[in-house]
């Protein structure tokens, strides 16, 4: 079946191509059958009830779901043209192309700078010159420097919440990706470190590729450039996210925005 | 108001508090029978001159005391010492045929080499080539260290004849093997027999000069009486060390109780265990429980890591895991009939016939060693680590690892650098239990390598200074040994406590070592949740 749906738009010269993806966990079915593209530099979220793929999506994207026990995948997704689940595919490399945020903080039980440097660390990269200045830069990207510039050497335990979510970013960063998922990065922050979250998202935008899911559809309209609303595994709509929250093509799409459903 | 009682739960927290003061007391109450016997093992007593109805009297430290059944009368126990006098160590007086108790203080307790204490009075000197004696409280000790340059003499020429006698046993191991691969008349072959034809001469000169001088010195005699008059001489290099405990100040006392604690830690035992030190024995122990750990706990870790990180969860795995969880209760003789089969029989038997088939009959590997028994203690902990090793892993949120996968790292890397610190702190913990369990342990011990004296430690200044094939001695044994196998039990109770005392204190030492590695490990690596 393929979608010819006037709901979902054509993206021209997409980052990620999504091609006929259907994703089983054992017997049951969690994607049905997704083609769509994500452009580049831009922010993409994907909005829906939960339980609808949004997660299961973006975690395709880095292939995190190679962890997963009886998880079958069937169909392409493209980055740049190459197709990453391709078995030959180098796992590591790619994950250093697509970096990823969870919804559930995570920093390392190490210090500061030790988390930032975790995965030049792990590239290899030991000249120290180099490392202080990538975790200076990414720091500084995150919003985080003038806060924790006196502690980089303390554990990481001892920051907050949303402050632990923004040195998740940075350490993402710190490795160059050209494509950052984002699994409801805000989920479980208040307020005032959600917006500074959004704030770090906007800058972001332009350099990366940010793919992010949201439960929050506020959110989703004041950061994104484009939407997807997924329900039961399947992309019901797709456009650029002003489109998609003022002029909804599909009953579904509206119900769910205006909250009627959801 | 009874029914608010019940529904609060609070007889609940009454019978919680109730279950851990009762563990707590018994555990309270154990180190304190512990302590109180063995810390006053080597303070000096007094020794009592009783006089008895008869018209006998009686000299020794009193011991104990307790009513006789179905009387009011109590009775007295006295060790008397004087074994080669007396035949018996201990003697029951009933406190009715005492007339007398005294405590003179011209008292002397000699320990000895043999025939344990010997109290009496010091009546005179006979001694040849050393200055005679001046008189004085201290005359005794004064010329027993006159003769420590003669006597320190004797044991340096031991020890040489010890080192020939090493020396031949070698060359001995040599001829064996030259003998077994049918070599004969080489001119190496002669060279050792000469050089050990020499030893032999060298050994036989050194043994009779010894003889000499053992002979010269045992002349130099001091003539003691007992409580009744009756006479003993006894050779002063016999003498160990003599005091006079009704004579002693506070200082001179605090110096005797530290002079037998350095004897206990740094002397070999005498008198089948009852006296003397416990260094081989500390020794044995500590090396055992490090050969146990530096073989268990990398092959624990590694599989508790295999079992976690990289097996397929299914009923394979499930039934290891049962499997591990049912070695940890395996009682621990069942590990030592093993390790006597297997290691011992098994591996130690077929080294012998593959390397040392020239000494056949005679075991080298073949027979019970530090190195068989390390290996049945390290088999009976390494379920302990396996499964605090998967228990440390399994704690750990998977959103860390994901973290770290995100990030582009291995699963190896995954492992090493944020998984593994980790789970140090919880992989520490199983060592602590492992070490404690194996410490503990005397059943398989037993029958794999313990001895109740052994000749020479496994480590030493002799190549290759490690010998695993070697038989130790161990602490947990040695309780064993000189509380229910020693000929004198009543004269061995007070080590029997001494040693538990040190058994205990090496384990508290050994896992607060652990506790304290631990507790740094979880400051650095714990995973505080906001």
């Amino acid at each position: 079946m393929q979608t010819t749906d006037t709901a979902i738009i054509r993206i021209e010269n997409p980052q990620v191509e999504v091609e006929n993806l259907n994703l089983y966990y054992g017997a049951s079915q969690a994607l049905k059958n997704l083609t769509f593209g994500i452009p580049g530099h831009q922010v993409t979220a994907l909005i829906g009830p939960s339980g609808c793929g949004k997660s299961t999506l973006i975690r395709c994207i880095n292939r995190m779901n190679d962890l997963v026990d009886g998880l079958r995948i069937e169909g392409d997704i493209k980055i740049n043209g190459e197709n990453i689940n391709d078995p030959a595919l180098d796992v590591i490399e790619l994950r250093r192309k697509v970096g990823m945020v969870f919804q559930k903080w995570n920093p390392f039980p190490k210090s500061i700078y030790e988390n930032i440097v975790y995965g030049l660390r792990i590239a290899g990269i030991q000249d120290k010159t180099v490392l202080d200045e990538a975790a200076e830069k990414c720091l500084k990207r995150a919003a985080l420097w003038d806060e924790v510039k006196d502690r980089l050497h303390q554990s990481a335990m001892g920051l907050s919440g949303g402050q632990m979510q923004r040195l998740c970013i940075a350490r993402a960063i710190a490795v160059s990706p050209e494509i950052i998922l984002m699994d409801e990065p805000c989920s479980a922050l208040d307020p005032r470190s959600t917006s500074r979250i959004e704030d770090l998202i906007r800058e972001l935008r332009g350099e990366y590729t940010i793919i992010i899911v949201t439960h929050n559809m506020q959110q989703a309209a004041r950061i994104s450039d484009y939407t997807a609303y997924m329900y039961l595994g399947e992309l019901i709509e797709y456009g650029p996210t002003q489109t998609l929250f003022t002029m909804p093509e599909k009953k579904e799409t509206e119900d769910y925005i205006t909250g009627r459903f959801g | 108001m009874t029914k608010k009682f019940w529904r609060q739960g609070e007889p609940f927290v009454w019978a919680t508090g109730l279950a851990l003061s009762l563990i707590l007391f018994l555990t309270l109450l154990l180190f304190y029978v512990v302590m109180a016997n063995g810390l006053a093992v080597f303070w000096p007593k007094k020794v009592a001159l009783a006089t008895l109805k008869g018209g006998q009297s009686l000299l020794g430290e009193i011991v104990q005391e307790e009513t006789i059944p179905h009387t009011d009368n109590k009775r007295l126990q006295f060790k008397i010492g004087n074994r080669d006098l007396y035949g018996l160590d201990f003697k029951w007086v009933d406190a009715s045929e005492i007339t007398g108790l005294s405590y003179p203080k011209d008292v002397h307790v000699l320990e000895r080499q043999e025939y344990g204490n010997f109290y009496g009075f010091l009546n005179e000197f006979e001694v040849k080539g050393i200055a005679p004696p001046a008189s004085g409280s201290n005359s005794l000790a004064q010329t027993i260290a006159a003769l420590e340059d003669r006597k320190v003499e004797v044991q340096i020429l031991g020890k040489k004849i010890a080192n020939l006698n090493r020396r031949v046993e070698l060359i001995d191991h040599h001829l064996a093997k030259a003998r077994y691969n049918k070599e004969e008349n080489t001119p190496a072959l002669a060279a050792m027999q000469g050089e050990k034809q020499g030893l032999k001469t060298e050994f036989e000169a050194l043994v009779s000069i010894l003889g000499e001088k053992s002979a010269a010195l045992a002349t130099n005699q001091a003539i003691f009486t007992d409580a009744n008059g009756r006479t003993k001489a006894i050779a002063l290099p016999n003498i160990v060390r003599a005091y006079q405990p009704n004579n002693m100040s506070l200082f001179a006392k605090c110096t005797y109780y530290l002079e037998r604690l350095r004897e206990l830690f740094f002397d070999e035992p005498r008198e089948s265990n009852t006296e003397g030190g416990l260094f081989p024995a500390i020794f044995g122990t500590i090396m055992l429980i490090f050969l146990m750990s530096i073989l268990s706990f990398p092959l624990g870790v590694l599989a508790g890591i295999y079992l976690r990180e990289y097996a397929k969860d299914g009923w394979l795995v499930k039934m290891v895991r049962i499997a591990v969880n049912n070695l940890a209760g395996i009682p621990s003789i069942v590990y030592g009939i093993f390790g006597l089969g297997f290691f011992v029989y098994g591996i130690g038997g077929g080294i012998d016939q593959l390397f040392f088939p020239e000494r056949l009959p005679t075991p080298t590997f073949g027979t019970g060693g530090i190195l068989w028994t390390s290996l049945t203690l390290g088999l009976l902990t390494v379920p302990v680590v396996i499964v605090a090793t998967e228990e440390a892993l399994g704690s750990i949120p998977p959103g860390i690892r994901e973290g770290s996968q995100a990030l582009a790292a291995t699963k190896l890397q995954t492992l090493t650098r944020i998984l593994l610190p980790m789970a140090s702190p919880g992989i520490l913990t199983g060592f602590i239990l492992a070490m404690a369990r194996a410490a503990g342990e005397v059943a398989p011990l037993m029958i794999t390598g313990v001895v109740k004296l052994a000749p020479a430690l496994p480590l030493d200044g002799v190549f290759p200074y490690l010998h695993l094939d070697r038989k130790f001695m161990h602490l947990g044994f040695h309780i064993y040994d000189i509380g229910f196998q020693s000929p004198n039990v009543e004269a061995a109770k007070p080590m029997v406590y001494v040693t538990t005392l040190l058994l205990i204190l090496i384990v508290l030492a050994m896992t607060s070592t652990a506790i304290y590695l631990r507790n740094k490990m979880r400051q650095r690596h714990s995973v505080v949740d906001v």
